[in-house]
């Protein structure tokens, strides 16, 4: 343990990881973004790494000439960044990337850290910055790919997909015939119509979700009654119970009942699922509240239910607004029960037209152009109203 | 001297108050008990029944009438046919009455001895009708001018058909050939194995990276919010439309994560990721993981940010190294909560349905109890065995819950 806290030992470490997390990251930037073959050199990485991280021990003007030298060695075929045939420009800029993060991020880690014995304190810091570094990277990547896949994709044709998976190259000259597949979405697929269902079947979830939740979770929070507690419980409980067992007798229900294949069918099975969990959301922020602002309505003559319409929602309107926008969450991605529920095209909500694109008759990026369709207006909704959906998604279910 | 006692039982006010909790209640009990508790129940009842796909419709009689010859002027000659079938090919229906109005201006030249005739009303006994029976009745009648007149459709008022069938869903017939046939042989351990294999490795994989996470963005810095919301989107994007592209990113022909392995030299031949039998099963516990980091990372950061700074500075004077701060003065307070996520996600994960039916379909070893429900009730066709299926997933609910609640109960007095 003393040994990896001498600074050259630690500097040298690090700057080996480091380089090697900053070429991969710039080859697997560089290969979605060109289609061209860039790798990261293992064996290069580390010896550049741990040269620089020494360097860097020596504070930030003394990293400017290794800096240079990564950069130099990489065009000349020896650097962290191993280039097949790219263009020139695409290869310069990844050597100047590599050398350049490289640099600077190390620069940042090692920044107290000395050429010398490191105490316990500076090293563990040095490592913090490290994993702080690698985890943005990490997670940043993870997240992003998968979209960037998806829009990308949907933007493209079969033939040049399969040519190059990696290339993901627009040709612009195309203009609005990159838009293609979505354009035949919507004139042959009939994807207005789900669009107009979705958003249909889901606002309505929302309205009849809080007219059930509000006075129930009201008697909740506020009300003393006999069985509260295990009430409480219980809508946890029910919460819990998993779609697929509901959704066996359901879909036999509604096929005797002839309810299967109807929206009128979606829109009454949807909230159901919806009312335990907006009830509980709502009972807890209920509680929150400071009751005294209700007494004192109960004292001037205000009844009970004039209490909660006059007093308790204007008050809990930011906790309307989470609870709404998380049962439009749900209600938009719900997938499982309009896929056993619905088989007729002409109802059929978005999640459900998409899964019917997934055929081998369809090409792929209409497959893709689908679910940016469907992915685009929540994912708008929930930048927009970010700071509900946090608030309305925490204080839910646990508290503190 | 009287001696005043406190009273007893609950006063006008509070039973009032209780009559109006409820009443604000019924609706949401209402509700939750047609769609949650009658559900639950018939899982329970169909699980001890023979019943098959193809049993959800009972058997019926069909009729269907039209008229043969072409009257022209009163006084011809017609024939009424109603063709008779079972639309079961196995099922017995008993009892079996036809009803018919016939229009105006019909008279019969010659009855079927099974019908009656009373005034324009048909009504014919037809006895019970064996899987698969197919009959005909034909009544010769002679047309008056009323009838041509109407326009000479028989077809305006439609024939009734009523019979007694057995419907294996109501009747008294139980069997546990359903349970004997889900436990039996290796597979429901094998399927009980993944899933046990998903839900653990789900659940823990989620809270470490969302712990990781949390860490990452519990400090103030500009994009903070910008990549507090990137870093949401994979929970918040519909299952649909992420599973499709990590199909896509993963395909083993034109995918873009094998093009890229295979271009870096990882590996020498593309990986079918969702193909193979332990791959598939560690990807779709990786995409449950990825796309549920998010929720445990919110809920992690909240309780970072609502831990006093004191406690740290305190210990900056005392000396304390970083990793010793997160050990033994954060981690503590993030316990709980910990430990609440995840009682919650493992029950979450373990009801999971949608992923792994979208990834994979419960191919290449990777399914679980709730695709096994599907698996059983629509691709076998035998509802039985689904809702089987389906009540052993609930019991392990129970069992989980019952957990839930003790732990819950002590760490935030529910």
């Amino acid at each position: 343990m003393s040994l990896m806290r001498n600074g050259y030992v630690t500097g040298a470490v690090l700057g080996a990881l480091w380089c090697f997390v900053i070429a991969v990251t710039v080859a697997v930037c560089l290969s979605f973004a060109t289609g061209a073959a860039f790798r990261p050199s293992i064996g290069w990485s580390v010896l550049w790494g741990a040269g620089l991280g020494v360097a860097a021990l020596r504070g930030w003007r003394v990293l400017l000439g290794p800096m240079v030298a990564v950069c130099v060695a990489g065009l000349v075929g020896f650097g962290p960044l191993v280039v097949g045939d790219a263009p020139m420009l695409a290869e310069v800029l990844g050597h100047a990337a590599v050398a350049g993060f490289a640099a600077l991020g190390l620069s940042m880690i090692l920044e107290e850290a000395e050429p010398a014995a490191l105490t316990r304190h500076v090293y563990e810091e040095a490592v913090i910055r490290f994993l702080t570094g690698f985890g943005y990277i990490f997670f940043t990547a993870i997240v992003v790919i998968p979209f960037y896949v998806m829009v990308m994709t949907s933007l493209k044709n079969q033939a040049e997909l399969l040519q190059n998976p990696l290339d993901f190259s627009l040709d612009l000259s195309k203009g609005a015939g990159l838009l293609r597949s979505y354009f035949e979405l919507f004139s042959q697929f009939n994807f207005g119509s789900y669009l107009w269902t979705s958003f249909f079947v889901s606002v309505l979830t929302v309205f009849i979700t809080l007219a059930f939740a509000i006075p129930g979770a009201y008697a909740v929070a506020r009300l003393r009654f006999k069985g509260r507690a295990a009430f409480s419980r219980s809508i946890l409980l029910i919460y819990m119970v998993p779609m697929i067992v509901l959704a066996l007798p359901i879909y036999i229900g509604f096929s005797m009942t002839g309810l299967r294949n109807t929206i009128l069918g979606i829109v009454m099975i949807y909230p159901v699922t919806t009312i335990p969990v907006a009830l509980y959301m709502l009972q807890g922020y209920f509680r929150g509240l400071p009751s005294e602002v209700e007494e004192a309505g109960l004292m001037d003559g205000l009844s009970r239910l004039a209490v909660i319409w006059k007093i308790t929602l204007p008050l809990s309107l930011p906790a309307l607004a989470s609870v709404s926008l998380y049962v439009f969450m749900i209600a938009w991605n719900e997938f499982l029960l309009a896929f056993m529920l619905l088989d007729d095209p002409s109802k059929f909500t978005l999640t459900r037209g998409i899964s019917s694109l997934n055929s081998s008759e369809v090409p792929r990026q209409h497959l893709m152009a689908g679910s940016v369709i469907a992915t685009v207006p929540i994912m708008a909704l929930f930048l927009g109203l970010e700071r509900f959906m946090t608030k309305g998604l925490t204080a839910g279910s646990v508290k503190g | 001297m009287t001696v005043s006692t406190p009273p007893t039982g609950a006063g006008p006010l509070a039973r009032r108050e209780a009559r109006l909790a409820w009443g604000l209640l019924a609706p949401t009990l209402l509700a939750v008990s047609l769609v949650v508790i009658l559900p639950l129940l018939a899982v329970f009842w169909i699980s001890f029944k023979p019943v098959g796909l193809a049993d959800l419709r009972p058997p019926a009689p069909v009729v269907r009438e039209d008229l043969r010859g072409k009257p022209q002027t009163a006084g011809d000659e017609a024939t009424i046919r109603y063709r008779l079938r079972n639309s079961s090919q196995d099922k017995v229906i008993s009892g079996v009455v036809l009803t018919d109005t016939w229009p105006e201006g019909l008279a019969p030249v010659a009855l079927d001895p099974r019908c009656t005739l009373n005034g324009e009303a048909l009504r014919c006994d037809l006895g019970d009708w064996e899987g698969g029976f197919r009959d005909e009745i034909r009544l010769d009648v002679t047309v008056g001018q009323a009838f041509l007149d109407a326009g000479g459709d028989v077809d305006d008022t439609e024939a009734a058909i009523a019979g007694n069938a057995e419907n294996i869903l109501t009747n008294a017939s139980f069997t546990l050939e359903n349970f004997t046939r889900i436990f039996d042989g290796a597979q429901f351990w094998s399927v009980f194995g993944v899933t046990i294999f998903y839900t653990v490795f789900g659940t823990v994989g989620a809270l470490v990276m969302g712990l990781f996470a949390a860490m990452l963005l519990n400090r103030s810095f500009r994009g903070q919010g910008f990549l507090r919301g990137l870093y949401l989107f994979p929970y918040v994007a519909p299952v649909i439309a992420v599973a499709f592209s990590w199909i896509l990113l993963f395909d083993p022909f034109s995918g873009s994560a094998n093009a890229l392995l295979l271009q870096m030299g990882v590996t020498q031949q593309s990986i079918n990721f969702f193909g193979e039998r332990p791959l598939a099963l560690i990807m779709v516990t990786l995409f449950e993981i990825w796309r549920y980091f998010p929720l445990s990372f919110l809920f992690i950061l909240a309780r970072m940010q609502s831990i006093d700074t004191d406690m740290y500075e305190a210990a900056d004077m005392d000396g304390a190294s970083p990793f010793q701060k997160f050990w033994y003065l954060s981690m503590p307070q993030l316990l709980g909560i910990l430990s609440v996520l995840f009682l919650l996600r493992f029950i979450w994960t373990f009801n999971k349905f949608d992923d792994i039916f979208l990834l994979t379909g419960g191919n290449a070893g990777t399914r679980t109890l709730t695709v096994n429900v599907y698996e059983q009730a629509f691709a076998v066709s035998n509802i039985g065995a689904g809702a089987a299926v389906a009540v052993v997933i609930f019991s392990c609910l129970l069992v989980f819950s019952f957990f839930f609640f003790k732990f819950m109960s002590k760490e935030e007095g529910l």
